[in-house]
């Protein structure tokens, strides 16, 4: 393969008067400028037509009907249990990949992350067949008195199978970046290594893991298909608010966009919250 | 280096390009009640006139979306209702009744449950459609036509609200609920993972499918085909081979 005569290794513009370089630049900030409205243009206009449909009336009347307060109830709660599984269990083994490294270290790090890239629709055959009364633990979590399908308990479970990969992505983000004085300094003088972690990993990451509390949050929100695979939708037991959404839908369209206006406010609202407990901590002692 | 990445790009969008015109044949998309999958895929797998692309769901959520601007060419749905609704709103052609169906309670294969008495036991799960999903009215139906004992007892059993039959059949093939209202065609479609309990002739519901062509079809002529295939052709063939009766004969 012969190289173009032009792919030399010349430096500047080879054939540019300063005019045509400024028209090229020109164009190329258009280009940007483009890009960014047509992202955000088309990330922006569903939520915007949400608004816009959802009149502020029907919003209301909504929040007053009981399946949308027992959804917006039955998902704050669901949702606040699962993520603080997640980082009451999740943390430690965060930490852990983080600051030691062992054979399959990455296989480890790979199983963490691949809930993430698995459709919903996959994470939800998969708990079936795994926790379901058919699965493989079904008889052990059966002689255990254990009903996760068409329990609340499901959900729960649900949301934290799909928001965990999540959190503990950002954790484990949070924990490798602390520069390895601060924790080998602070063992060499003696502070045990519980310490260590609660009182100067935990501190210094706070932001990062909030950053990743707070995304775990949003994502445990807004489950629909492996919560209806593996817990069902019944009113105030396993129907969160995005499966109410599809149950009004395809009965009552007016009624759907206001439920999604009020999941995109309480979402908002979610990440809001953590945003402002996101001030940065006091040096730890 | 360039010439070749150019020749690549070419190539590529040239055999996309043939792709396109190799596939003369119109294509047909037809929105489906979820009930219909297997008899469906037979008939489109052999249609001539069109190569047809389907979407399977709850007949309600099928119907929003046409009310909401979706376009397909042929609207099937589980019950005459919903089409009748388009029919008003004019957003399809005259509908007809093309088939019916039974309504059934299914079961886990392994099961104990053998009759509907059963199914009243407290601790008893019991999957149903939701209110808007022609399954979930069909098993209203059943249910309302029992003594009011009976009835809410069964309602007590209620544990989950699929949005279309297909997630009901699922949920009993994974053992989630102990039985659902089905159709019979569904029972079949399941290759023995589920068992079908007949109920009772008083309590059965008249079950009847309807179609239609959407107005604004693409493809009119060839849709109208496609019905008319349903009625007296392959289409009824195919929908006899999965257990679907012919147009009130329930």
């Amino acid at each position: 393969m012969t190289a173009p005569a032009h792919a030399g290794p010349v430096l500047g513009d080879p054939h540019g008067s300063p005019a045509r370089r400024l028209a090229r630049r020109w164009w190329f900030s258009l280009a940007m400028g483009l890009s960014i409205a047509l992202v955000l243009g088309f990330l922006t206009l569903p939520v915007v037509a949400i608004f816009v449909n959802a009149s502020p009336g029907r919003l209301l009347s909504s929040l007053g009907r009981s399946q949308s307060l027992q959804a917006l109830r039955l998902s704050l709660e669901t949702s606040a249990i699962a993520v603080a599984v997640i980082v009451l269990a999740g943390t430690p083994g965060a930490y852990l990949l983080a600051t030691r490294r062992f054979r399959g270290h990455a296989l480890v790090l790979t199983l963490i992350e691949l809930p993430l890239v698995l459709p919903p629709a996959v994470a939800g055959i998969g708990l079936l067949a795994s926790l379901g009364p058919h699965g493989l633990l079904g008889g052990a979590l059966a002689a255990a008195h254990i009903q996760l399908v068409l329990q609340t308990a499901g959900v729960v479970v649900a949301l934290a199978f799909v928001s965990a990969p999540l959190y503990l992505r950002q954790a484990h983000a949070a924990f490798a970046a602390i520069e390895r004085e601060h924790i080998e300094g602070a063992l060499a003088l003696g502070i045990r290594r519980p310490a260590v972690f609660l009182h100067i990993a935990v501190p210094i990451a706070r932001p990062a893991l909030l950053a990743g509390l707070a995304l775990a949050w949003g994502r445990a929100l807004g489950e629909f298909g492996a919560t209806l695979m593996f817990a069902g939708s019944f009113q105030d037991i396993t129907q969160t608010i995005p499966l109410a959404i599809y149950d009004e839908f395809s009965s009552d369209f007016p009624a759907a966009l206001a439920l999604s206006a009020l999941l995109v406010v309480v979402s908002a609202a979610v990440l809001l919250t953590i945003k402002l407990l996101w001030t940065p901590s006091r040096p730890p002692i | 280096m360039k010439r070749p990445r150019t020749l690549l790009v070419a190539g590529v969008v040239c055999a996309l390009a043939l792709g396109a015109c190799a596939s003369s044949k119109p294509q047909l998309r037809v929105s489906a009640a979820a009930s219909l999958h297997q008899a469906f895929t037979r008939y489109g797998a052999s249609f001539a006139p069109a190569s047809t692309r389907f979407s399977f769901a709850g007949s309600d959520a099928l119907a929003a979306q046409i009310e909401q601007g979706a376009r397909p060419d042929v609207f099937a749905s589980a019950d005459a209702k919903l089409p009748a609704q388009l029919f008003a709103k004019g957003l399809v052609r005259r509908p007809v009744e093309f088939a019916a169906n039974r309504l059934v309670l299914a079961v886990p294969s392994g099961s104990p449950i053998t009759r509907l008495a059963q199914v009243e036991r407290p601790g008893v799960t019991l999957a149903a459609g939701t209110a808007s999903v022609p399954i979930g009215s069909y098993s209203e139906t059943v249910i309302s036509r029992l003594p009011v004992a009976q009835r809410r007892l069964l309602q007590a059993n209620i544990r989950d609200r699929e949005p279309d039959v297909t997630g009901i059949v699922g949920k009993l093939a994974e053992g989630a609920v102990d039985a659902g209202f089905v159709y019979a065609t569904d029972v079949l479609a399941t290759h023995g993972a589920v068992r079908a309990i007949e109920l009772p002739a008083a309590l059965q519901p008249r079950v009847g499918y309807a179609v239609a062509v959407v107005r604004g079809s693409a493809h009119p002529s060839q849709a109208l085909a496609f019905v008319s295939g349903l009625l007296r052709g392959p289409g009824r063939a195919d929908l006899t081979a999965s257990g679907f009766l012919p147009p009130g004969r329930e």
